[in-house]
């Protein structure tokens, strides 16, 4: 499990959807359930920072294949 | 010869006027410089790549006109030539012009259309499933393009947490294709995108050929990354619309089928959340409700509750049996009541009562059972069922003739 606060919104929400169905599944010990709740909860709102804070980034590729902002 | 300017032009008017091919031809040409005059005339320019023609068409055949020429057009104008002697100009007076090239565009396009559907580019399972979360965006049209300020605004709307990457080429003129072929190829070396839009706003045909040109469908189709092309307006097909993995009718529209909106997403993440606590609570209960069912097998196993449980047992036997006894105990009483029916049909007294008498010795009290035994003058008794009377025995006969005459 990596750091959340580095994880982007597709790999939260990814990891987010794997902890459900672990949990869905209802073989997990009380204190296992808790724990991924727990690390779910901060995930879910990894994934509604990132929305609240998401601002369209554009750039444009130059003829040198190089990757510069567009103003 | 000596003449003033205006003998001279008049002159060489006459020469276009009397030449009678001149007075009545068909020219072919692009449009420029047109000019629509308050006035009601035309004025425009033909030109093709080696020489220019002026040009006017007057009001009374701009009334008969329907097609209105744009510059850049191809058309065939016809008219005369004629000199306008203030400018020294000859041009050509038009009294019917016609737009060419859309009849010969829409056979090239049909014909590069059949050649790559031969080969099957345009196959559905070509098409390259497009991504869910597109987290890069290729975008491959004019910087300037009020269709790439288009697709920025969807997408800060829609899908702000992306990244675009413009590859900027011309998409329209002789240099559009090349440009548009350099600008995937770019995009493609990069590798970094999740999906390419191309994409340009509406126009003419002709403004929109370079998407049906044939290196452009190619590179399209060779794409490693998947396309979605929007381009023109929704009634606009190009070749690279059927090459492409997903054709949207706008370049807007090419946005919008790129992305997931962030509402969804919002949604999604805001159920997501709720399904965690609701699956953690449900695991809850789940042990909650396991253990009072544990707590009630205990109940259930102690032994307090087994001597409850006896006990129960006990009073219901008791129950039973008290049940079965009174049953019992009815039968009995019924079969007494009968019993002391029949006995008392054969009681003495019954007896009597039908008119029967029992005789006693008075002195000893014991039955006189044998004529025999009694003695005249001895004192008995007879007992009725309503009370005795006291006799005595006058005489015997002991039947013997009945005796005889019987046995």
């Amino acid at each position: 499990m990596s750091t959340i606060d580095e994880l982007s919104f597709e790999a939260a929400y990814a990891e987010l959807e794997t902890i459900l169905e672990q949990l869905e599944s209802g073989e997990l010990p009380l204190e296992d359930s808790v724990a991924l709740f727990e690390r779910g909860r901060k995930l879910s709102e990894r994934c509604q920072t990132l929305l609240d804070k998401a601002e369209l980034r554009v750039n444009q590729l130059t003829g040198s294949g190089d990757v510069e902002p567009l103003t | 010869m000596n003449y003033t300017v205006a003998e001279l032009t008049e002159q060489i008017r006459q020469m276009f006027i009397e030449n009678y091919w001149l007075q009545d031809v068909t020219v072919r040409g692009e449009i420029s410089n047109m000019k629509r005059a308050s006035s009601g005339h035309w004025y425009f320019t033909l030109k093709d790549d080696k020489a220019q023609l002026r040009g006017a068409m007057w009001r009374s055949s701009v009334s008969l006109q329907q097609y209105v020429p744009e510059n850049g057009a191809q058309v065939e104008a016809h008219g005369y030539i004629d000199l306008y002697a203030p400018r020294g100009e000859y041009q050509l007076i038009a009294d019917f012009i016609h737009p060419i090239g859309i009849g010969d565009l829409y056979a090239r396009f049909e014909q590069l259309k059949a050649r790559l559907e031969a080969e099957d580019l345009f196959d559905a399972d070509r098409k390259r499933p497009l991504p869910a979360f597109p987290t890069r965006i290729g975008v491959v049209t004019s910087r300037e393009a009020a269709a790439f300020q288009d697709v920025q605004n969807v997408l800060r709307r829609r899908f702000p947490l992306a990244e675009v990457i413009l590859s900027p080429t011309a998409v329209q003129g002789e240099a559009a294709p090349g440009q548009i072929v350099a600008a995937l190829d770019r995009l493609n070396q990069y590798g970094k995108v999740d999906v390419i839009l191309l994409i340009r706003g509406g126009g003419s045909i002709e403004d929109l050929w370079a998407f049906n040109d044939e290196a452009v469908a190619r590179a399209v189709a060779a794409s490693p990354i998947p396309i979605i092309s929007g381009v023109g307006h929704e009634t606009d097909f190009t070749i690279v619309d059927f090459v492409s993995d997903l054709r949207a009718p706008t370049p807007s529209a090419a946005a919008e089928l790129a992305t997931p909106n962030i509402d969804d997403l919002r949604y999604s993440v805001a159920s997501a959340q709720a399904n965690l606590t609701a699956i953690l609570q449900a695991q809850v209960n789940g042990l909650r409700d396991d253990l009072d069912n544990a707590q009630r097998a205990m109940r259930h196993l102690s032994p307090v509750r087994q001597i409850a449980s006896q006990r129960q047992r006990i009073d219901d036997w008791n129950t039973r049996l008290e049940r079965v006894q009174k049953v019992r105990l009815i039968t009995l009483r019924e079969r007494l009541t009968s019993r002391t029916a029949a006995l008392e049909a054969a009681s003495p007294q019954a007896i009597l009562a039908r008119g029967y008498a029992i005789v006693t010795y008075s002195a000893s009290g014991e039955r006189v059972r044998h004529a025999a035994d009694a003695q005249p003058g001895e004192a008995i008794t007879v007992q009725l069922h309503d009370g005795d009377l006291n006799a005595r025995i006058e005489d015997k006969d002991t039947h013997e003739h009945y005796r005889r005459t019987l046995f």
